[in-house]
This record gives structure tokens, sequence and C-alpha cells, in this order.
């Protein structure tokens, strides 16, 4: 079928939010809402789920230490121990103080790179992508809120323009 | 709404009367305007700067380090002192965009953005200090742990110097992803307003796509408060590591445990008045006055104050630890210091770090931009002659009085040092002309709580925004598709011998049991061409999926227009695709 979808256009997020509320109270799905900048309780009241990107990162880290303690525990006590300045090389855990910078410096590197290529490969952003937002100006001042159509043009449009909506357009998706 | 509310007391970060268009015009006029003369003069200058250490750098490569001004006593000096100085004007920048967005620091909106580029620019020139220091800096990458045809030969992970390597990598790093994601939606809105197509094309490549989703910036906001999270102890760990450099060894002057925190107070002591220094200029020169405000760089000054008091303290302390301690090489190495022959460096860094901050103390002081900017630039020289100081003063009089020496720097010394002033300026020039200064997107998220026209509104008991009924202006628009753009496929029709054979092979559509579908989904059919296969009697998605080159060649032979086009567009494979998703 050919998918017709409605975009209200809001120059406020103060506005935005209350009709993205309306609208979800008059039961329709938002398809998408598009800003210029992050517009806090937006994504409650669209009824978003929240993200789990700081839990992927917590994971990452935990993955970093290790890489860390294994890699330090082969290198420094399993494949060639070695004196240095006297700093006791018998077991890892008697060298480890002088280990602990390290530990610390993978931890968040790992942390850090593969949380944000995460965020990247799940928001889709990376070079070459084409940017989606339906309008140049949801870049600048506008608020885009997309619903799609379901032979119910005239009730949306109703609704839509109701909530201060400065400009509604039908297009085909 | 409440989350826009701010106390009253707070003064304005936004002035002047600003929505959120003028904060789109005024961050992106630098970067679609022209460059001015004195753009040109001063990048001129930093590029022969940078062209002059780039010289000396060849120079001490092609011939050795003998053409630096170390001896057999002071074997670290102008190199490592850099190297520091460097790496710590770099710490403001996470300082302000990591710690003081966990604070919630509102103000740091308007700085963040050229404090982290000062960040990445400046430990750049940091790194290539102990690169060119190697000798042989192809050899480079023999301090990562990579197994090598020498036998076990692994990197000294006991080593502060290896410490150094994965801090300040990760550091570099680290810095570099959380500025860039910060970028990509102020990437977004130049991309979105550029009108020239190279401009579009570049600014869409460095924008990832940018979209401004609901999602996507829910995502952002967690993917920086994450990565603030990280950043902290990072920044933190950083400067600590560099301290270790020293702190881990047995030289009397060097070997203090104070030293981590001492170096990191010094750090952001440094890294805010080189902010200071770069924003009094780049607010000028780039019409943002209304955005970097007197109070901004007001704040900055008392971070300065305050760190520079630490530092002070820090000064005092090891004087007092060197004295409670009874060794009398740690005695005399601070002696010497402060009364041998670089008694100069010693006071001309007690000047410049821990007098002159205190001049901030009176609000007149701090609140001038002309005296802010004179002491942002003590401050950075004070900083450059404590590291000096450490580094050289500790290691000229060993213990041996024979082989005490002085330390003088040659040209080539000189000419690096100044190279690498060059390439920052160089760096930070082509930044200033080309990203979006100022993080737009979130100057625009605090625009409401405090901007002064929305402080003045509220002031008044107006609302912040009207809902506007009835105002709608609707529009239907058709979709632009290919076919608008190159000139529609304009199809005739008349053979109906090839009709009838056409549909026998790919099958009638039977519209009381199917409902048609949106042939214009397919990829070079227009609203007229799908209104032309209607017409044949093709209607759905599976019939034209049953399309091959035969059915191509009926179909051009009916349509008699662009023969070719179907095979090239494949419609039939588009089809199949689109049915499946149905």
């Amino acid at each position: 079928m050919a998918s017709k979808v409605i975009h209200a256009f809001y120059n406020d997020d103060d506005v935005l939010m209350h009709a993205v509320k309306k609208v979800k109270a008059a039961k329709h799905h938002i398809e998408e809402v598009y800003c210029p900048f992050p517009v806090h309780g937006l994504d409650k009241a669209m009824g978003l789920a929240p993200t789990r990107i700081a839990i992927t990162s917590f994971m990452y880290g935990c993955v970093g230490l290790t890489v860390a303690i294994v890699m330090m525990n082969y290198i420094m006590i399993q494949d060639w121990p070695q004196d240095i300045g006297g700093k006791p090389s018998f077991s890892y855990l008697e060298n480890m103080p002088a280990f602990v910078p390290i530990m610390f410096e993978l931890t968040v590197f790992f942390a850090a790179h593969l949380m944000v290529i995460t965020f990247y490969l799940r928001s889709r952003l990376w070079p070459f992508k084409e940017a989606e937002n339906p309008d140049v100006r949801t870049t600048d001042d506008h608020f885009l809120m997309e619903i799609e159509i379901h032979d119910n043009e005239k009730e949306l449009m109703d609704l839509l323009s109701d909530t201060g909506a400065v400009e509604i357009n039908i297009t085909e998706k | 709404m409440a989350s826009h509310y701010e106390a009253p007391i707070r003064k304005p970060l936004v002035l002047g009367d600003k929505g959120y268009h003028d904060v789109t015009v005024d961050i992106a006029a630098p970067v679609e305007g022209k460059a001015n003369k004195h753009w040109w003069i001063v990048f001129s200058i930093a590029l022969a700067a940078f062209l002059w250490g780039v010289g000396c750098i060849i120079y001490t490569i092609s011939t050795g380090i003998g053409t630096w001004g170390l001896n057999k006593t002071v074997g670290w000096a102008w190199d490592i002192t850099n190297f520091v100085w460097w790496v710590g004007i770099g710490h403001a920048g996470t300082l302000i965009s990591a710690v003081l967005l966990l604070f919630r620091q509102k103000w740091r909106m308007a700085i963040n953005r050229s404090a982290e580029a000062m960040t990445i620019f400046s430990v750049v020139q940091a790194g290539l200090f102990p690169i060119i220091h190697m000798g042989r800096p192809w050899l480079a990458y023999w301090v990562l742990p990579i197994p090598n045809q020498f036998g076990s030969l692994w990197v000294n992970f006991n080593s502060p110097l290896l410490w150094d390597v994965f801090a300040i990598s990760t550091y570099l790093s680290v810095s570099l992803v959380f500025w860039w994601t910060g970028l990509l939606p102020d990437f977004a809105m130049i991309r979105d307003r550029a009108v020239r197509p190279f401009q579009k094309k570049i600014y869409s490549l460095i924008s990832f796509g940018w979209t401004g989703r609901a999602k996507d910036w829910q995502r952002f906001e967690e993917v920086s408060l994450v990565l603030a999270g990280l950043a902290t102890p990072l920044v933190l760990s950083v400067h600590t590591i560099v301290s270790f450099d020293f702190a881990t060894s047995v030289i009397p002057g060097w070997h203090t445990t104070i030293f981590p925190p001492y170096f990191v107070a010094g750090a952001i002591f440094s890294g805010f008045a080189m902010v200071n220094t770069l924003l009094i200029i780049m607010r000028k020169v780039c019409h943002l006055e209304a955005y970097i405000t007197v109070q901004h760089i007001e704040l900055m000054n008392i971070v300065i104050m305050l760190t520079g008091s630490i530092v002070g303290c820090a000064y005092i302390t090891e004087l007092f630890m060197a004295w409670y301690s009874g060794v009398e090489y740690e005695q005399y190495a601070f002696l010497n210091r402060a009364t041998g022959p670089y008694w100069w460096a010693y006071w001309a860094m007690m000047t410049c770090n821990v007098f002159s901050p205190q001049f901030m103390w009176f609000k007149k002081l701090r609140t001038s931009i002309m005296f802010s900017f004179f002491i942002s630039i003590v401050v950075n020289i004070g900083m450059w002659f404590e590291r000096f100081v450490i580094i050289v003063t500790s290691l000229h009089r060993d213990y041996l009085p024979s082989s005490w020496t002085m330390f003088s720097p040659t040209f080539v010394d000189i000419g690096i040092f100044i190279g690498t002033i060059g390439f920052f300026f160089v760096l930070f020039l082509l930044y200033a002309r080309t990203f979006p200064v100022i993080a737009q997107a979130e100057v625009k998220s605090i625009l409401k709580s405090s901007g002064e026209k929305y402080k003045k509104l509220r002031d008044a008991g107006k609302p912040l925004y009207e809902i506007s009924k009835n105002k709608t202006v609707v529009k239907e628009m058709e979709p632009i598709t290919d076919d608008v753009l190159m000139g529609e496929v304009v199809p005739k029709v008349g053979d109906k011998v090839g009709v009838s054979e056409l549909l026998g092979t790919i099958g009638t559509f039977d519209a009381t049991k199917e409902t048609a579908d949106d042939l214009k989904k397919i990829k070079g059919i227009g609203p007229q061409m799908e209104a032309t296969l209607n017409q044949i009697g093709i209607y759905t998605f599976a019939q034209v999926g049953r399309m091959t080159d035969k059915e191509y060649d009926l179909l051009d032979s009916i349509t008699e227009s662009f023969p070719g086009r179907a095979q090239r567009d494949d419609w039939a494979g588009q089809a199949k695709i689109l049915n499946n998703k149905k």
C-alpha cells in the first residue's frame, strides 16, 4: 500500500511537547519526531523505550579491563618475566600495582570507543550516509512530527492544526 | 514549562533578542562567510612558524638529537618541557566539556566546542615531542606491545613512559570521538543550510548523515553523559601519569608524592588560560559576543584564580617537604631552584602562577577583557617556566659537582617549540573557519532557560510560547522522485496484441480479490508511468516482479519510450523486494 504520512511542523519545543502529548492522548502512533536539539522528556512523551547504550559501555569496559589483564599477564609474567627496578614479577598480583594505570586506560579506551561505534551503527551514522530528515529546517529551528495516515487524514489534520503546528504537509513516503 | 525554569538571580548566558533561528545564523556565519584580511595575516604568520618548525624537525631527524642543547647532565630539557606544557593545556578542554557537564554547568556550552578543539590540537603538539625525541620516529611503533622479530622483547609495562603512551593515545582518541559526536548535529545544521554543492557534499560527509530523530537524540544525550563520565577520570589520569614520568624517578626535585594532584591542578590552570587567550580573540573576530559573554570570561578567571592558588599551595608544600624530609640532596635541589643560577626562572614561575592570578579577586579586574587577556598570556608563560624549572633545575646540578652545568637551547630547540605554536594556531584558525565554533544544538537547548529574550519574557510574566491555533499552512506535496527531476518517461499505449501477450505471462489483476500497489515506489516509475501501467492492466508488485527481459521488450514496444529503462532500474527485482515487504 502507498503509505501517506502527515508532516506537522512546529517552531517551539514547548508547543511540540504539548502536541505530542495530545496526539498520544488521541491514540495515534507518532512515527517519528525530528528535532534540531534535544528536547528533554520528548522520548518519554513519545513512549520510546529508554536507551541501553550505557549498559553496553559498561560491558565494553569490562572487556577492556580483561584484555589489559590478560595481555600484561602474558607479556610480563608468563612469556618473559624480568626483574625491572626490583619490581616483583613472580605473579600478576605482586606486579599489579604497576599495571593499574594501563588497566584503567584500556578500560576507558574500550568503553568509550566501542560505545560510540555502537551508537553510530544503531543510529545509522557513518561517512557517506545520506541524511534522512524530511525537511532542512529540522536542523535549524523547526520540529517535525511524522504520523502515518490510515484513512484518517481529515481527523489528523484537524487535531494537528489545533495543536499549533505552523505547517502541515501530506506526502508519500 | 518547569524544565525551562532558572532562578532569576542567574545572569543570561545568551545576550540579546535571540531565538532559535538567530542562533543558527550567528554560528553558521563565520563558516559561510569569507575570511577577512586579519585572518589571512595571522594564518600566514602561523603557517610560516609551522614551516620553520618542520624544517627544524627535519634537521633534527636527519642529523640527530645532538642538534639540541642537551648535554650529559641535562638530558631532558625543552622537549619534555614543551610536551608537558602542551598536554597540560589540553586538559582544560576536557574539564570544560566533561567535568562541567557532570556538574550541569550551563555556561560550558558556549565554550566547550573550542576548548575541546584546543585539547585535540594541543595534544597533537604534545605527541610530537616524544616521537621526535626517539631520534628514529619511523620506529615509533616499537612502543606498542606487538610481537616482534627480536625474540620475546616486549615493552616494559612497569615504566611510566609506557603508561604515558597508553594514557596520551587514549586521551587523544577519546577526546576526538567526544568532540566529533558533539559536532554531528552542528555539521548537519551547516549541511542543511549549504547552498554550494561542494560545501553540501563535504558537510554531508562529515555529519555522518545526522538526521535528528527523537531516538538519536536520546542516545546522543546518553552517550555524551557516559563519555563525560569516562573522560573525567581519564583527564585526571593523564596528567597524573605524566607526573609519574618524574615522580617515580629517584631524582631530588622529581621524587615527590604531591606531583599528581599538583600537575593536574597546574594543567587545568594553564588550559583555562589558553582557553581565555583563544576565546577572547575569537569572540571578537567571529562576532560571538552574545554567546561568549563577559560572564563566561569572569567564570574562567575564577577557575584560573582557584587552580592558581592550588598550584601555589603545591609549590609551598614542596618546599616544606624538602626541608622536613631532612634529606640534604632534596633540600639542596629546592634551595638551588630558588637561589641558584636559575633563580630567575623560579621567580618568573612564582610571579606568573601564584601572584598574578590573585588579581582575579577583584571583580573589576576579572570582568575586564583586556586584563583577562593579559593575565592569560602571563599564566601561559608561567606554566611553561614551571615545567622548565622542575625539569632543568633538578638535573643541572646532579650528585657530582664536576658535572654541574647549565642548559642553553639551540636555534633548533627554539625552532621546534615555535613550530608547534605555529602548528597549533594553523589548526585552530582552520577550525574557526570551517567548524561550528559553538555547540549550537546545546545552546538552543538552554536558550529558554538562560537566554536574555526568554528571561525578560519570564520577568514580565509573559508566557514563553503560545499555541496559535488554526494558523496552520497546509501543503499537499507530490513526492519528488527521480522521474520528476530527470524528466518523466511519458508512455504511449496502443498495441493491443502486445498487451494481452504481456498480461498472459505476468498475470492479470483482479480488482475484487487484490488491492493495487503503489508502483511509484519502484525507482524509475513515476505517476504517469504508473497510470500507463494501470491502463495496460498492471497494478501489483507481484505482476511487475514476474517480468523478464522478454516482458520488458514487450512493454517497451507498447509504450514506445525510453527503451531499456526497466532493465536498467531492474523493476522486477525492486518489485519482488517491495512485494515481500508488504
